[in-house]
């Protein structure tokens, strides 16, 4: 909440600028000192209130065992984790877990999306074929993609390309749905301006829909990402001998509950990180919407 | 009306398909507008007026009847007649000057960059816009909205002007400070309009021929000729003849507001019915 509010006060600022000719966003030029001093001090206020959040959780975590309300051997410090997770770096090679989840949600991702954007697109633009496949889309969308995964080994094995089989069902999905439910809503008067401006049907493809399209395209992106992370780990969990899935579940045999916590502190950041670099380039691409992300 | 007219409407009619059978929304509509007249189409709202100006615009097809601009017909949308709707229709995704220049990119108006920029820049000017090039449009208010949709459908050099309530949306002010514009873009450029609007007053201050239609279906209930002279100015709306038209005006427009009013209310009735006809059918 913080971070879209956050966020749009930072847009408005950078249309600011650009309304401003020869000035370019992101580079105000300071040159009062007094402008830099606050500027600085903006700065360290907005890092402060981010970072807030989590040293709350933080703190709560540090006063959890002395409310005695929780078995101090089965919950961890936050120091014992960082340690471990330190431990898991140097001596374990989690840095090959991390790259191998890393590299099964973009491979299934990216499959997905670029399957799930033009189908998205059609299945919203032409009445008859939303009508025809709405619920068979539905259907499967709402089939938690956990569940196929024993079809899914059955049919696939339990090497790569069974997880990132996974991870397509997830991305296509998720994706196919919010795309065309955002096409849907296009409004079709930007089609009827363009049209009494003389465009030709692919001018009105080129020139209108796909502007309109692509902020639909980028939440498609990150709502499909989420659920990829999700749909990935357990994937991991039940099959595999890297990734962070394989970590948690390796741990989870040997009782390393400082290890689970690691691992699941290491997918959140991870996922958070993806996160964020598609909401920079939605940020950068749709300057012009009253809202970056919806 | 001795040259030969830019507009011919003769014997249009449209009907849309609705739950209840057939839906007469325009019927029998003649009219025939010359060049660099400006003519108001006036009635009252959800009359058809609108379907009339699409029909026009090449947006909607007559289901009978025959549209003809510069004696072909109306098949299609089309660069020689440019289009200003209620709801501005500016892209969002565009810069002011690019939204300017959007149909100037376009293959069927297309020419030179230079050539785009001058014209671009010219109705920047002419529309008060200097220093918004840049600008997206979510930063502008209504009235500035209203003036870069007026200046790219200028730009694309189109002759005859269809204009959907245009300023509806606009407070008083801006309302009358974009009909001044207007009435003076008008004066250098020589356009011929067709204006859709329910304020007598804005069509008694910028035409030449007030069109009043009736209650939906709409048709032709009386033409009125403007008889101030051009150009004009806010002082019109002082004139004893310009209150007492604008008065006898607003008789026939309320009457036929009072019978679309008897309208919507049997439609609400007859939206109704089959509702409560299906509930009884399910219990």
């Amino acid at each position: 909440m913080t971070n879209d509010a956050l966020a749009r006060v930072a847009v408005t600022r950078e249309t600011a600028d650009r309304s401003r000719p020869g000035s370019r966003p992101g580079s105000r030029p300071g040159s009062r000192p007094g402008g830099v001093a606050r500027k600085a001090w903006q700065l360290a206020l907005h890092a402060g209130l981010r970072a807030l959040p989590w040293l709350i959780v933080l703190f709560l975590w540090y006063l959890l065992p002395a409310t005695g309300l929780v078995n101090t051997a089965l919950v961890p410090t936050p120091w014992q984790v960082l340690v471990k997770f330190y431990e898991q770096l140097t001596t374990n090679r989690l840095w090959l877990d991390m790259y191998m989840s890393l590299q099964r949600v973009t491979l299934g991702l990216a499959c997905g999306i670029v399957l799930a954007v033009p189908i998205g697109f059609l299945l919203g633009w032409y009445r008859p074929a939303r009508t025809l496949f709405d619920p068979l889309v539905n259907f499967f969308r709402s089939l938690p993609p956990i569940a196929l995964i024993p079809l899914v080994i059955v049919y696939f094995g339990i090497d790569e390309l069974a997880k990132v089989v996974m991870l397509f069902y997830a991305a296509f999905f998720s994706g196919v749905i919010v795309m065309y439910e955002g096409i849907v809503q296009t409004n079709p008067l930007f089609i009827r301006v363009a049209r009494t401006l003389g465009a030709t049907d692919d001018e009105i493809f080129r020139r209108i829909i796909i502007p309109l399209a692509l902020p639909h395209v980028l939440t498609a992106l990150r709502v499909a990402l989420g659920v990829s992370w999700a749909t990935l780990v357990a994937s991991e969990l039940i099959a595999a001998q890297r990734g962070l899935g394989a970590v948690i579940q390796n741990a989870s045999n040997y009782f390393q509950i400082d290890t689970i916590y690691a691992g699941i502190i290491c997918i959140g950041l991870l996922a958070l990180l993806m996160d964020r670099c598609l909401r920079v380039i939605a940020a950068r691409l749709l300057q012009w919407q009253e809202r970056i992300v919806p | 009306m001795t040259a030969a007219p830019r507009l011919v409407l003769d014997t249009v009619c449209k009907e849309f398909a609705a739950p209840s059978g057939v839906l007469p929304v325009v019927s029998d509509v003649s009219l025939t507008v010359g060049d660099g007249e400006f003519v108001s189409i006036i009635g009252p709202s959800g009359c058809g007026k609108t379907t009339i100006l699409n029909m026009i615009a090449g947006l909607e097809r007559p289901t009978s009847g025959t549209l003809l601009v510069d004696g072909r017909p109306i098949t299609r949308p089309g660069a020689d007649r440019g289009v200003i709707f209620q709801d501005y229709g500016v892209f969002p995704w565009l810069t002011v000057k690019d939204n300017i220049a959007f149909g100037l990119t376009l293959r069927a108006n297309r020419m030179p960059k230079r050539e785009r920029e001058r014209i671009a820049t010219r109705y920047i000017e002419l529309m008060g816009l200097t220093g918004f090039e840049h600008a997206y449009p979510k930063t502008l208010s209504g009235g500035m909205k209203q003036r870069v949709a007026l200046a790219r459908a200028y730009a694309i050099k189109s002759s005859i002007f269809l204009m959907d309530e245009p300023f509806g949306a606009l407070d008083a002010q801006a309302r009358s400070a974009m009909q001044n514009l207007l009435l003076e873009v008008l004066r250098s450029e020589g356009k011929t309009v067709v204006l859709v609007t329910h304020s007598v007053e804005e069509a008694l201050y910028l035409s030449t021929r007030i069109v009043v239609v009736t209650a939906r279906p709409a048709r032709v209930r009386t033409i009125v000729d403007v008889p101030f002279e051009h150009p004009r100015d806010e002082e019109l709306h002082r004139s004893r003849r310009f209150v007492e038209l604008q008065y006898e005006l607003r008789e026939v427009v309320m009457r036929e507001y009072a019978t679309q009013a008897r309208l919507r209310g049997e439609d609400v009735r007859a939206a109704g019915s089959p509702m409560t006809h299906r509930e009884e059918t399910r219990a």
